[in-house]
């Protein structure tokens, strides 16, 4: 295979084309922002995609569409951001023009105080926005889940969010009505070039395709794959690690396809949350709620569920659950693929069945039997953007005569990789559904697990709880009581 | 001369919700914080090396893997600093800039890096080598107190009528404890300083601090030069909360050592985590109480202590810990009453003010007693709230003698209990539990009643300099920090009223140490109490001269020269501002005025516990309802309503703002908010991956703020408002004890839930599993 090769990167930032070639791989966006290119409207709050103050829209194409999302410039590689548009709170308005409906709105509503969050909330509602200019405020709480603030107490930026569509026209905003020529520059931009820039510890790659993406691999198997970079990004941000040389896959389209069969549904391995949430929300309703508190909407917008299989978390935002479901990973090594069930994918703690070269090409989760229940709950110490304490997923079949016929049981966080519960599972399978059968598998989970203590939970409280999950599921097989907070209580 | 046709009122005069002036400048992003500013040609950049020990001596640090790492131009320790090695701002020279000889937390600073680039300067830090031989280290105040650490500071004790007489007096005696988490500020603007050296000894600051005068003493102190060579400057935070009042003098301090070292400018800004695990946070408490009470649920005596993990040093955990003591009555009068502190030293970092400043505390403990009788005699809490209050012959005397006089919070809980239906809502509460298995839930009303002033009665002067241009234009500063409360606006305001001119005349600049001298701290929610009277002062300083001015150009009397809007009247003639001012500058009046206000009334003798620290009290209260899983101890606020005091509001917007988010981050302190140490004594909690302070989702389902227009202050404050910072940041208090009715559930309300705080979904389950415990065993 010949491929051709370029030697820098190009994207749009704001109004301007820029091309780079000294560009290391560890470069973030806000750093390149706020450091080369004198744009300090864009703040640092954390540097590792929880606050939000950093947040800038990225628009990306996908078959000739183009959408904005908004990321977490601090933990955003330069380097991933290749035939993208990137837009910053810095050019929303002329200086001495009239401010952005959004920004007007923020003013009116007196929703910013100390004003250092500000500009990434601008951005994430700038985002919501364009994709839902009549947001409830459920909607408008989702849009906001990664971004922090500490004076206001939220109330007058939820007000803010409502004002943005009574005062502006959406039809009227500049990335909306120049949307079509701002589609031609980023479609002249991708030439299919395999991107290769820099040395030694500031080396990338961007591959030109898949099949690039395995030659490389399979060549330099020391290599760094990265997709969102929603946690290899803090290895640089907060671990000073270096991760050269890096291999991006993001911007690979042939990655983000999804494809419905009749048995399952395959995600590509560079999926954001965000693109598979309207499928797994259809096929899957009982994952909704677990992807709404995946991270925050900038972190669902980066993160994929490729990435967060391949690193391999203890805890998990979605192994545990597609464990439950019986996914199956397809690895790929050079021009050959396997594919293996998920849970024998972790092997221990920080150790996954993965060869040198190999990586995750894609995930294949198969459709519920009828006669199956399924759920899955995710216990935080904050409802929303925080790691599981525990998170315990459960599908259960029944026979249709009150006995269970197979029962598959998942954790994150009470073991060193997401993991089943073999003896709750055995005590289940077969038995009758009922509260007596329920409580001797809570038991067994005391023999399935031995949790930690750490900050997120205790080792009593894990176990508990986990139990408790058990008999949640239970008792929502039992009868109308409603046995869950109900989280959409009107505002 | 311009005949004016009068108007009703100036535009962003007091009263009105005038936006934030800065409001458009954070929107666009133009709004400048100190790491926006464009930095001169060389600037260097600074970053701390912290202790990777709790308590250790240090036998030797090795620097060479540092000095030889890229980008670096050199180290400082200790033996870098020309005056001392101390920015202790109790003076106790005990809060070291870099540690020598032993480390007493885990992340002390030891030394920092000097290097071209900020990345450069913390990836060498990383580098050191460091020995160290560990000393058994303490983190948590019992444990202190159990290995017989030290008191940071003298404690205070507040003493009142006679403790024994009155428990032998009371038909009822119960006795508990509580313990009340810490809290990070979470400031999104980090800690930053930005020195940049100048002729001789002077340096220029612009530093991130609550307290520019104590950062220019500081550095001062640090540097061996004096006050008058150092000059800070700030335009605005981004969010304080108490953890720019002392802490940023070390930032301050190790950019001034570095910036005159090396003869160029310096920058120091530490990452989010080491932000968190190196500077102090709000006091964790241990409370033990004593309440003797009468079958009503009337207290007689009260008897309590509060233990303060105070960390390493004394910082403000003096005033801190006294601010709890002052609290810990909240609304009500105990006949007999004895308050201990116990400000004790851990191997932690040292804790500092926070918003409340030990208040919180104080009042959570007291209101725990509340609900613990309340529980004992089978009662609404909110009963026995009632039957407490200060007000009625006698009861009206604090723990530390000073008189409630301005006493609404009847009239406050009365009104709030009406328009949340609260009686109507306890009633469905208790319903929904009879039937409802899992779920639960619990509703509270509680008061607040904050005293105002700072208790270090020297704080309570303040300073402003108004300068009236030839071209009527007004610039306005005063010795306050924006930190995002709206202190700029309000100051605005109140000079606009003064002049009768439109808001939009009037710039507020950045506050500087060199136009207004001696300041003091922005914090103790003081910053417009104190400044907006100082500007007013200045204000009408220079109206004086300008009226006798024209009462002698135009041969009328002084009474007959009035400032109406954008005109002055001078007879029956209206001159415009601007002309008006011209005429005056032509005639050489002085047109600039510095103006001075100090707090009256107030006294405090500490050794004796007693006077009158407190100009006035504001009042508030809130009434939350709460739903509570009982099998996992997750939770929800489904309603809150709030009624506010203000006072007079002098921009009913801003306070909203303020009351909004208080109650947020109050609700976050009690709920979500854990800090987390481990057994090596490191603060595992130090960001936001791992600390959860509430997001949009968080804020309760239904969120009813109202302020209680109806308030004016008795005493003569600007304009008659009251403070607005702190005190409604304790009306979250409802959102615990609503927690606690819905776990006290399980038991039937037989038992005192006494879940500690923060109340997490761990904390709550632990307790709903431990209250069904007691209940099956009787």
């Amino acid at each position: 295979m010949t491929v051709q090769i370029r030697s820098s990167i190009r994207f749009l930032l704001n109004h301007r084309q820029v091309e780079l070639s000294a560009v290391s791989a560890v470069q973030t966006l806000l750093d390149f922002l706020r450091l080369d290119r004198n744009l300090r409207g864009t703040k640092e709050g954390c540097a590792e995609g929880d606050c939000g103050a950093c947040t800038v829209l990225v628009g990306r194409l996908l078959d000739g569409r183009l959408k904005y999302e908004s990321v977490n410039a601090c933990i955003r590689f330069v380097g991933s951001l290749d035939g993208c548009h990137i837009v910053t709170v810095d050019s929303l308005a002329v200086p001495g023009g009239p401010l952005h409906p959004v920004q007007q709105a923020m003013v009116d509503t007196h929703a910013s105080q100390c004003g250092f969050c500000t500009p990434g909330f601008v951005m994430s509602l700038y985002g919501l926005w364009m994709e839902n200019p009549k947001p409830s405020v459920t909607e408008i709480e989702k849009a906001l889940q990664g971004n922090l603030c500490r004076c206001t107490g939220y109330a007058a930026i939820i007000r803010a969010a409502e004002a943005v569509s009574v005062i502006g026209d959406l039809d009227r905003d500049p990335l909306v009505a120049e949307r079509a020529t701002i589609i031609e520059k980023l479609e002249t931009l991708k030439d299919g070039k395999r991107v290769e820039i820099g040395e030694g510890s500031e080396r990338f790659l961007l591959p030109a395709s898949v099949d690039d993406l395995a030659e490389i691999y399979e060549a330099e198997p020391k290599a760094r794959i990265v997709a969102g970079s929603t946690d290899v990004g803090l290895w640089v941000t907060k671990f000073m690690r270096d991760i050269a040389p890096v291999v991006h896959l993001s911007h690979l389209d042939e990655l983000r396809r999804i494809n419905v069969d009749e048995a399952d549904i395959t995600f590509g391995a560079g999926v954001s949350y965000t693109e598979s949430f309207p499928l797994i929300a259809k096929h899957f309703p009982q994952l909704i709620e677990l992807w709404n508190r995946i991270g925050g909407q900038q972190v669902r917008n980066m993160g994929t569920i490729g990435g967060n299989i391949a690193n391999g978390s203890p805890i998990g935002d979605t192994p545990p659950a597609l464990i439950a479901l019986g996914a199956s990973v397809v690895l790929r090594k050079g021009k050959v693929s396997r594919t293996m069930l998920l849970e024998s994918f972790f092997i221990e703690y920080g150790k996954q069945d993965r060869q040198p070269g190999e990586f995750v090409e894609a995930v294949r989760i198969p459709f519920l039997n009828e006669n199956a229940r399924y759920a899955v709950y995710k216990i935080t110490k904050r409802l929303d953007e925080d790691i599981s304490a525990v998170c315990g997923a459960f599908r259960l079949t029944f026979d249709g005569n009150g006995k269970v016929s197979n029962a598959v049981i998942a954790f994150g966080g009470m073991a060193g990789t997401p993991k089943r519960a073999e003896y709750a599972e055995a005590a289940l399978t077969g038995a009758d559904w009922t509260e007596a059968s329920i409580e001797i598998a809570m038991e067994a989970l005391g023999k399935d697990y031995t949790p930690l203590t750490d900050w997120r939970a205790s080792a009593d409280y894990r176990l508990l709880v986990a139990k408790n999950l058990l008999r949640r599921f239970y008792l929502e097989t039992q009868g109308d009581e409603p046995v869950r907070l109900d989280r959409k209580q009107a505002v | 001369m311009n005949v004016m046709q009068p108007i009703d009122r100036i535009r962003g005069g007091v009263h009105e919700n005038e936006r934030h002036e800065s409001g458009h400048k954070h929107v666009t992003g133009t709004a400048e914080y100190i790491d926006d500013i464009p930095e001169p040609a060389g600037t260097l950049h600074a970053y701390l090396g912290l202790s990777q020990r709790a308590h250790a001596e240090i036998l030797s640090i090795d620097f060479d893997a540092v000095k030889s790492a890229p980008g670096v131009i050199g180290v400082l320790t200790a033996d870098d600093i020309p005056g001392e090695n101390d920015v202790s701002p109790a003076h106790k020279h005990d809060d070291p800039v870099f540690a020598t000889g032993k480390v007493e937390f885990h992340g002390q600073p030891i030394f920092a890096v000097i290097a071209e680039t900020r990345d450069a300067a913390r990836r060498a830090a990383a580098k050191v080598n460091i020995e160290y031989r560990d000393l058994p280290h303490v983190t948590d105040v019992l444990e202190a107190a159990a290995a017989n650490y030290p008191l940071v500071i003298d404690p205070l004790k507040l003493e009142r009528g006679d403790i024994a007489a009155g428990f032998a007096k009371a038909k009822n005696i119960l006795e508990g404890e509580m313990r009340i988490g810490g809290q990070d500020h979470f400031y999104l603007e980090g800690h930053i300083s930005f020195a940049i050296p100048g002729e001789d000894d002077e340096i220029l600051l612009y530093s991130s601090t609550q307290h520019p005068s104590e950062t220019q003493h500081m550095v001062g102190q640090v540097l061996g030069v004096a006050s008058n060579a150092v000059t800070i400057n700030v335009r605005r935070m981004g969010g304080a909360f108490g953890g720019k009042e002392t802490q940023a003098n070390l930032f301050a301090a190790v950019a001034a050592l570095a910036a005159k070292k090396y003869r160029c400018a310096v920058k120091i800004r530490p990452d989010r985590d080491d932000d968190m695990t190196a500077t102090g946070k709000r006091h964790d408490f241990h409370v033990g109480y004593k309440v003797g009470f009468d079958d009503d649920g009337r207290i007689e005596t009260v008897d309590a202590t509060f233990s303060a993990r105070c960390g390493f040093s004394a910082d403000l955990s003096g005033p801190v810990t006294d601010r709890a003591l002052f609290h810990a009555d909240n609304c009500y009068f105990y006949p007999h009453v004895r308050l201990r502190s116990r400000p004790l030293k851990t191997n932690t970092v040292s804790n500092t003010a926070f918003r409340g400043f030990g208040g919180p505390q104080g009042m959570v403990g007291g209101e725990r007693m509340i609900e613990d009788v309340a529980y004992a005699l089978g009662k609404d809490p909110l009963e026995i709230r009632k039957l407490n209050f200060y007000g009625g012959e006698g009861r009206n005397l604090t723990p530390y003698h000073q008189t409630v006089e301005d006493n609404i919070i009847g009239r406050i809980i009365g009104e709030l209990e009406t328009s949340c239906d609260y009686a109507v809502r306890r009633e469905a509460v208790l319903a929904f539990n009879r039937k409802s298995k899992i779920i639960k839930r619990g509703i509270a009303l509680t008061p607040v009643k904050f005293g105002i002033s700072f208790t270090k009665t020297e704080y309570n002067q303040a300073g402003a300099l108004v300068h009236v241009y030839a071209d009527g234009s007004i610039h306005l500063n005063h010795g306050g920090t924006e930190m995002g409360q709206g202190l700029y606006t309000k100051i605005a305001q109140v000079v606009a009223d003064e002049f009768q001119v439109d808001l939009n005349r009037i710039k507020v600049t950045a506050t500087t140490t060199g136009k207004v001298p001696n300041t003091s701290a922005t914090a103790a929610s003081s910053g417009t109490d104190l400044n907006g009277m100082a500007a007013a002062n200045a204000a009408q300083q220079i109206k004086a001269r300008l009226v006798s001015f024209a009462a002698e150009r135009w041969n009328v009397s002084e009474n007959d020269v009035a400032f109406e809007p954008n005109t002055v009247r001078v007879g029956a003639e209206r001159i415009a501002f601007p002309e008006f001012i011209k005429i005056a500058y032509g005639s050489r009046i002085q047109l600039s005025a510095a103006g001075f206000y100090k707090t009256p009334k107030i006294h405090w003798n500490r050794a004796e516990g007693r006077g009158r620290p407190f100009f006035y009290y504001a009042y508030g209260a809130s009434c939350s309802e709460v739903s509570v899983d009982t099998l996992t101890g997750e939770y929800q606020v489904d309603r809150t309503d709030v009624l506010h005091d203000v006072g007079k509001s002098l921009n009913p917007a801003l306070d909203i703002g303020q009351v909004e988010g208080a109650f947020v981050q109050g609700m976050g302190w009690l709920t979500t908010e854990e800090l987390w140490w481990d057994a090596k004594g490191r603060l595992r909690t130090h960001a936001p991956s791992t600390y959860k302070i509430p997001l949009a989702s968080d804020r309760p389902r239904i969120f009813n703020v109202k302020l209680a227009e109806w308030s004016v202050n008795r005493e003569e404050t600007i304009r008659r408002s009251k403070a607005v910072g702190e005190p409604p940041f304790m009306l979250p208090i409802s959102v615990l004890e609503a927690i606690s009715m819905a776990a006290a559930s399980v038991a039937e309300y037989r038992i005192a839930p006494r879940i500690d705080a923060p109340a997490t979904p761990e904390r709550v389950l632990l307790a709903i599993e431990r209250l069904r415990r007691a209940a099956r065993n009787g």
